[in-house]
């Protein structure tokens, strides 16, 4: 049964030249508890698509239907891991948590089952050591780990995160790799998440969704990654079929989809939001790839 | 020696150049120029002759801080008197007859420079408390409403260089039509003299707050958006804690221009206050006034300072930044 469908989403940013269009067409059917990546060139539009499942932009055409209920506004049930952890920075790790915890589970949950949960939430990331510091006081590992045990606080229907490993160093990135591994076994959330990473996409994914250059940018093709889990990193660096799914994504990325070549003209420049998701335009190879998706 | 025992052992012979070094860059230089700037005033004090004698130099003006000290204790005294013979004359009253009524009279001597202090300081926080209780919900709503913020930017930057001259006149009309009372509370110089401060004090709070609301990340409203904070909670927890330092800006840039206008509204409201005893002293004109007068300017600066670093202490115990270089 599909939990998660995006049907023709495409999106319009206006611009002083006329609408620009960012996403078209976009078509994606997710079953509940899967993993899935979003892939692609910088300004493809995958952040687009996550913020148009988050809620918080609206699809010019089509929509995005999670268990039967048309999105239309950002909620809880769609909560979201921010690149760059989005803590309030005058709140302690556990106030962060609780701010989200108290908005969900008001009225529900009495006072000691909230601190219980809160509690609960942070141990989960291994925080539990440092969840009464405030986030300038922890290093940015340890902030994306409050964000992620923030936004899985909620109890979330989908846990999307926008390149939530983007900014840290290689070690502290693999722990986390880890960790949300871990906690996708125990919990079983659907999540959606957007990398750059071609080895975090592979080893993390149920399916890897690989998206082609903007403007008008869609799904490229869809990569399903049979690896039975747990997954171990060591074991798969040397995993055949681990390699050829790293191959089958960098061929889609480096030959398939070249980097788009940066569009230097003024009157790109003068719409931020354009020039952000400005890049080549796509083939009907691509188009035909996405239809077959 | 004890100054230069910091640390609490005795520095080592070639520690002392480097802690006399710093001992001069840290009490000498502004000491220096403390005595540069009194030796200047005296010469030019020396040649200044006014038709109230000679402008007042630094030794003339001591003297006067003196003679202000002791008219207070004077005063004091006067009244302890008072009170005292009031007080003996009702007990005796009584006692002869228990039903008699008893008068208490106030003490009406003429208010001493150390009250005019006390007047002026109470009336320029009622009038800096009374425009931040206004400038801060207001600004908020402007920071988060990019409509109200057009519809009310045109007013902020056409009231904001207002000076107090020009709206005391209005402020003392509107007062006296206004604050119609058998039993005032408050006399009408105060509330004058009040109202004109906020009027002119309201701004640098008001557009302060309104630019920190107005700069909260765009991530920290998503986080407001995902969560679905009700607008309460999204201003008490997000926007006033992100607009907090900008808004201590705004409020110690107020307090600032509202001590400031405060002397010139007291001195044409006849508020008892700095700006009434400045300019009593300006109309009795005997040989004493310029140096009291001098004794004011110098006792109205050091109060604006202390009130800024007042302020600067507050905002350091509130501020969730502890990282932030304040000062």
């Amino acid at each position: 049964m599909t939990h998660l469908e995006l049907t023709g989403v495409s999106i319009d940013f206006p611009t002083p030249k006329g609408a620009f269009r960012a996403l078209d067409n976009v078509n994606l059917k997710i079953a509940r508890g899967e993993f899935i990546s979003l892939i692609g060139h910088s300004g493809c539009g995958k952040s687009t698509v996550l913020n148009i499942v988050a809620g918080l932009y609206q699809a010019s055409t089509g929509g995005v239907v999670l268990d039967g209920r048309e999105v239309r506004e950002p909620g809880p049930e769609r909560a979201v891991v921010f690149q760059n952890h989005s803590l309030l920075p005058w709140l302690s790790a556990y106030q962060n948590v609780e701010l989200a915890v108290k908005q969900v589970f008001r009225g529900t949950r009495s006072k000691a089952e909230m601190k219980d949960w809160i509690e609960h939430n942070l141990a989960l990331v291994h925080m539990d050591h440092a969840m009464h510091k405030r986030p300038d006081e922890i290093s940015g590992g340890m902030k994306q780990r409050v964000g992620i045990a923030r936004a899985l606080a909620m109890e979330p229907k989908v846990l999307l995160m926008d390149e939530p490993f983007g900014a840290l160093d290689a070690l502290t990135r693999a722990h986390l790799q880890d960790s949300l591994m871990e906690i996708q076994a125990t919990l079983n959330n659907t999540v959606i998440m957007i990398t750059h990473d071609v080895d975090e996409a592979v080893l993390l994914s149920d399916r890897i969704v690989m998206m082609t250059n903007g403007p008008a940018a869609t799904v490229g093709e869809i990569l399903p990654i049979e690896l039975e889990r747990p997954r171990d990193r060591i074991a798969l660096a040397d995993d055949a079929r681990y390699n050829h799914y790293r191959h089958e994504v960098l061929s889609f990325l480096y030959e398939k989809q070249r980097h788009p070549v940066e569009s230097g003209t003024s009157e790109a420049k003068k719409s931020k939001v354009a020039q952000d998701l400005q890049g080549n335009k796509t083939t009907e190879a691509d188009d035909k790839a996405a239809r077959a998706a | 020696m004890s100054t230069l025992n910091l640390s609490g052992r005795l520095p080592a012979r070639d520690e002392l150049p480097a802690l006399l070094a710093d001992m001069a860059r840290t009490l000498m230089v502004p000491l220096i120029g403390l005595l540069v700037f009194l030796f200047a005033w005296h010469i030019a004090a020396r040649n200044i002759d006014t038709s109230l004698g000679q402008f007042p130099g630094p030794v003339q003006v001591y003297e006067q801080s003196v003679n202000l000290v002791a008219e207070h204790n004077r005063e004091r005294a006067k009244e302890a008197a008072f009170i005292e013979r009031q007080e003996k004359r009702n007990a005796e009253k009584l006692a002869k007859d228990p039903t008699a009524e008893v008068r208490i009279r106030d003490y009406t001597g003429k208010p001493t420079f150390f009250d005019q202090i006390g007047t002026s300081l109470v009336t320029v926080m009622s009038g800096f408390v009374l425009a931040s209780l206004l400038a801060i919900p207001v600004g908020i709503l402007i920071g988060l409403n990019a409509t109200l913020h057009a519809a009310l930017n045109p007013l902020v930057q056409l009231f904001k260089p207002v000076s107090p001259l020009a709206w005391l006149p209005l402020v003392t009309m509107v007062v006296s039509a206004l604050y119609v009372s058998d039993d005032p509370l408050f006399a009408k110089s105060f509330l004058t003299s009040l109202f004109t401060v906020t009027l002119c004090c309201l701004w640098p709070t008001l557009i302060n707050t309104a630019v920190g609301v107005s700069g909260i990340s765009q991530d920290l409203k998503n986080v407001s958006q995902v969560l679905r904070l009700s607008f309460l909670t999204h201003v008490v927890k997000i926007a006033i804690p992100a607009a907090l330092p900008a808004m201590f800006t705004g409020l110690r840039l107020s307090l600032g221009i509202a001590w400031m206008v405060l002397i010139a509204a007291e001195m044409l409201a006849q508020n008892p206050g700095l700006g009434k005893f400045v300019w009593d002293e300006f109309q009795n004109g005997s040989s004493e006034s310029l140096g009291r007068i001098m004794v004011a300017v110098l006792v109205i600066g050091l109060i604006g300072f202390l009130l800024d670093r007042a302020m600067l202490v507050l905002q350091k115990s509130i501020s969730w930044d502890k990282n932030a270089v304040l000062r």
